[in-house]
């Protein structure tokens, strides 16, 4: 197993180092526009929020897995978990706000030790949904995981897990070695006990991302044809396919300058920017939350260490929905893979 | 000219040729949107017959550009590759089928 950059002390684990690269090299020497103007040109001088639906927490950064792609940079050797005061004062935000939807992320979320009591807490004070990002082979992983699928079926979570494609060939060169045979295992479970099974009203996504320096086709027959193979071949069920666009930063950036992408990617972003992509980029409705309490604008963001407009407060114990409505969102050139072609979100494609 | 007949650049200045002939460009493009579009053959299935003509017809700029699309419409590298050899094979049966014409020939002219 690869080692996290940040184990590696990687010139990439430095966060100032890659907004250096994005807001340098083919844009500084102008032979591609920055995002900042290319969303002017379309209407929007600023990036402003609309309503606040979603809060993505991020539990930390600790995962099972070390996948090539990963904009968190998370493994095994990442120390950053949430702590329990922390995720009280989530749950507080959350109840205070009346948000609709808390979407946990990390890392495999599981393997924060208040994970479950962080799920049991927002289902007890009625959080209308709660989306758990799994990465799937945790389940299998340790047979103190294997009860999740019947944990999430309690508490009413929404599943949401990666698979870049229905074959191991791809899927293991992007997420490591077993983890496509892993993954599927993990499914069947999910599957056994209702979710993605028709009528169950358990809900299993799946969410997809390019093997590689290319953009995501086309949502809804991708979806057709991971539902084809994995029913014909595995049996397996699930209700929406997400494609995202995988974002120029962290481990991926890593891939895209070692491979000598990096600016025909760049370049391929830029020219896929569609207008009508910007209304629907997920930081207009969500609120990112890191292991410290810190918000941001989204997960990426985070990643990057590119906080929040400075002029409202930005820790979750303040956190309050309309004044975080007056904030301009905080953009970069990464930005440009949420606009490009038909747009990308966690809730995949927007436009 | 250039030191080179070809330059990956110039792929993406496609569409400059309508400086020249805007009308017939324009019908041109439009066109090649719509048998890209999905009808009865998927669009991933049009893709592997573009990157297979692509070879046929040995163009640098088309096997860039449907490589690309292969994997972006979600084919496997060895759908892409079954894809190649389907053109290969018949570009050689194409070459092999003649033969019969040869024979032909040959047995009327020989005793």
């Amino acid at each position: 197993m690869i080692k996290s950059l940040h184990a590696r002390h990687h010139q990439l684990a430095d966060q100032q180092r890659q907004r250096e690269i994005l807001e340098n090299g083919i844009f500084r020497e102008g032979r591609l526009p920055k995002f900042e103007r290319k969303i002017a040109e379309a209407g929007h001088p600023a990036l402003m929020p609309g309503e606040l639906e979603i809060v993505q927490v991020n539990v930390g950064y600790m995962c099972n897995q070390v996948c090539k792609h990963c904009h968190v940079d998370a493994g095994p050797d990442r120390q950053e978990i949430m702590s329990r005061e922390t995720m009280e004062l989530c749950l507080n935000a959350l109840a205070k706000n009346k948000i609709r939807t808390l979407d946990i992320t990390g890392g495999a979320p599981e393997m924060n030790p208040h994970f479950r009591w962080f799920v049991e807490e927002a289902h007890r004070i009625g959080v209308s949904e709660i989306i758990v990002r799994s990465n799937l082979t945790i389940i299998v992983a340790n047979p103190r995981y294997h009860d999740l699928p019947a944990f999430f079926k309690k508490h009413g979570v929404r599943v949401c897990s990666s698979l870049p494609f229905y074959n191991a060939g791809k899927t293991d060169r992007q997420r490591g070695e077993g983890v496509f045979a892993d993954s599927i295992r993990a499914l069947n479970m999910l599957n056994d006990v209702g979710y993605g099974r028709p009528g169950s009203g358990l809900v299993l996504d799946l969410v997809y991302n390019p093997v590689g320096a290319f953009l995501p086709g086309d949502q809804r027959q991708l979806e057709r044809d991971f539902k084809l193979e994995l029913k014909s071949h595995f049996d397996i069920d699930f209700n929406n396919l997400f494609t995202i666009t995988n974002i120029p930063i962290s481990r991926f950036l890593d891939f895209l300058l070692e491979s000598g992408n990096y600016d025909d990617y760049m370049e391929k972003l830029v020219n896929a920017f569609n207008p009508a992509a910007v209304p629907g980029v997920m930081c207009r409705n969500t609120i990112s939350i890191d292991w410290l309490g810190n918000l941001y604008d989204c997960d990426f963001n985070q990643m990057l260490g590119l906080g929040i407009d400075a002029r409202v407060k930005g820790h979750v114990r303040d956190f309050d929905s309309v004044e975080l409505k007056s904030r301009k969102i905080t953009v970069s050139q990464h930005c440009f893979a949420c606009t490009a072609g038909a747009g990308s979100s966690c809730q995949g494609a927007t436009a | 000219m250039e030191h080179h007949y070809y330059n990956p650049e110039d792929l993406k200045k496609f569409g400059s040729i309508a400086e020249w002939e805007g009308n017939l460009a324009k019908k041109f493009f439009d066109w090649y949107g719509d048998v890209f579009k999905e009808g009865d053959l998927t669009a991933r299935e049009k893709s592997l017959i573009a990157l297979a003509v692509a070879h046929t017809v040995q163009c640098p700029y088309c096997i860039d550009a449907y490589t690309q699309d292969s994997l972006e419409k979600g084919a496997t590298e060895k759908a892409m590759m079954e894809a190649i050899h389907v053109a290969a094979a018949i570009r050689g049966g194409a070459s092999l089928v003649h033969g019969v014409m040869m024979m032909n020939k040959a047995k009327k002219l020989s005793m």
